[in-house]
């Protein structure tokens, strides 16, 4: 469980990111998780919503991107999403492929808005 | 609204005290492992039978985490080298911070070899680099041959499993080729050794793996020699 660390991390470092927007509140951040990391989705929502309950960041949403494993092959330079841990090539079906990405525990980006101009947009939309 | 990029890893501050303490154990020419299992897979007992085979003389030291009592810490004790408990009171991994704070105690150009216990869970110890060289993931039969398909995380990041309790094979309904075949399907060209801590079978093929990784990791530059 220890996404409750995670969660944690996530907040730290949008508060220290929103100091640099004064006059302006976070709306949602995005967390870039991959397949091989051991993170529950549904565990870091819950950790993550019971950590903002009752804070500033209240109103804050999480995003979480899905990372597949994905290799390379070696011999024909295919990159494929692997599924069911055959790393099998689908192209030329050779077995000497290389994991390159998958393994993402990354913040991806965050959005902010400007205090007042949510009712601004509303009306415009 | 404005979207921002962040482009960083969510435990940057984890990742930023692990390379330094891996930068530490390079100028110290250290080699340090971290050692993952689920709780009762036989970690304890593989450091046991690891620092009664080592050389007194050798320069080994051992952390070992766990949530709660110093029990591990006295059974390692027992065989001379510096060994120091870290309880962590509920945290279900390691993590960078608490390797530091308890090295500091410790000289590091006494060291060698630096072998980390980390807490018995096979989830959340994958996801906190601790500087380590290595990771070595320990798995008994009475577990499952499944185990590297369910908990994929720590089968991919460690560079040795370690089959441990090989002795209860005939009891047990464990599928070894299964579940070599299991781990290389998560971790293509995994190294395994098959031990059982009790009786001493292979403990042999586990000391060799530990000196040639030793062997390997010994600074390039021969020592000066003094005047």
């Amino acid at each position: 469980m220890h996404e409750m660390g995670i969660a944690n991390s996530v907040l730290e470092a949008v508060r220290s990111e929103m100091v640099r927007y004064p006059g302006s509140y976070p709306c949602k951040v995005c967390v870039r998780i991959g397949e091989m990391t051991a993170i529950d989705q549904e565990a870091l929502r819950f950790c993550f919503d019971a950590m903002i309950l009752e804070t500033e960041l209240e109103s804050l949403e999480l995003g979480i991107e899905v990372c597949p494993r994905r290799h390379r092959c070696q011999v024909c330079g295919n990159e494929f999403a692997v599924c069911d841990y055959d790393s099998r090539c689908p192209r030329c079906a050779s077995l000497e492929t290389a994991f390159f990405s998958g393994d993402e525990l990354e913040l991806a980006y965050l959005e902010v808005e400007e205090y007042g101009s949510s009712t601004v947009r509303e009306k415009s939309t | 609204m404005d979207r921002v990029p962040l482009e960083r890893k969510v435990l940057s501050e984890n990742d930023r005290i692990a390379a330094e303490l891996r930068a530490r154990f390079q100028e110290h020419g250290i080699l340090c492992l971290n050692l993952i299992s689920s709780p009762g897979s036989g970690k304890t007992s593989l450091l046991e039978r690891t620092l009664e085979n080592l050389p007194r003389r050798d320069r080994v030291a051992v952390l070992t985490g766990d949530i709660q009592t110093e029990n591990d810490a006295n059974r390692l004790k027992r065989f001379g080298f510096p060994v120091k408990q870290i309880t962590t009171g509920g945290t279900c991994h390691l993590d960078a911070r608490m390797i530091e704070r308890n090295l500091a105690d410790w000289k590091l150009e006494d060291l060698d070899l630096l072998l980390i216990e980390n807490v018995g869970n096979l989830v959340c110890p994958a996801s906190y680099d601790l500087g380590e060289a290595a990771k070595i993931v320990v798995l008994s039969v009475t577990e499952g041959e499944d185990k590297p398909l369910k908990y994929p995380s720590i089968f991919f990041k460690s560079d040795l499993l370690v089959l441990n309790k090989v002795d209860l094979l005939p009891y047990v309904p464990f599928d070894m080729n299964a579940a070599a075949e299991n781990a290389r399907k998560v971790h293509p060209g995994m190294e395994i050794v098959k031990v059982c801590c009790v009786r001493g079978n292979g403990l042999q093929e586990w000391m060799t793996w530990l000196e040639q990784r030793r062997k390997a990791h010994k600074p390039l530059v021969p020592e000066t020699v003094s005047q």
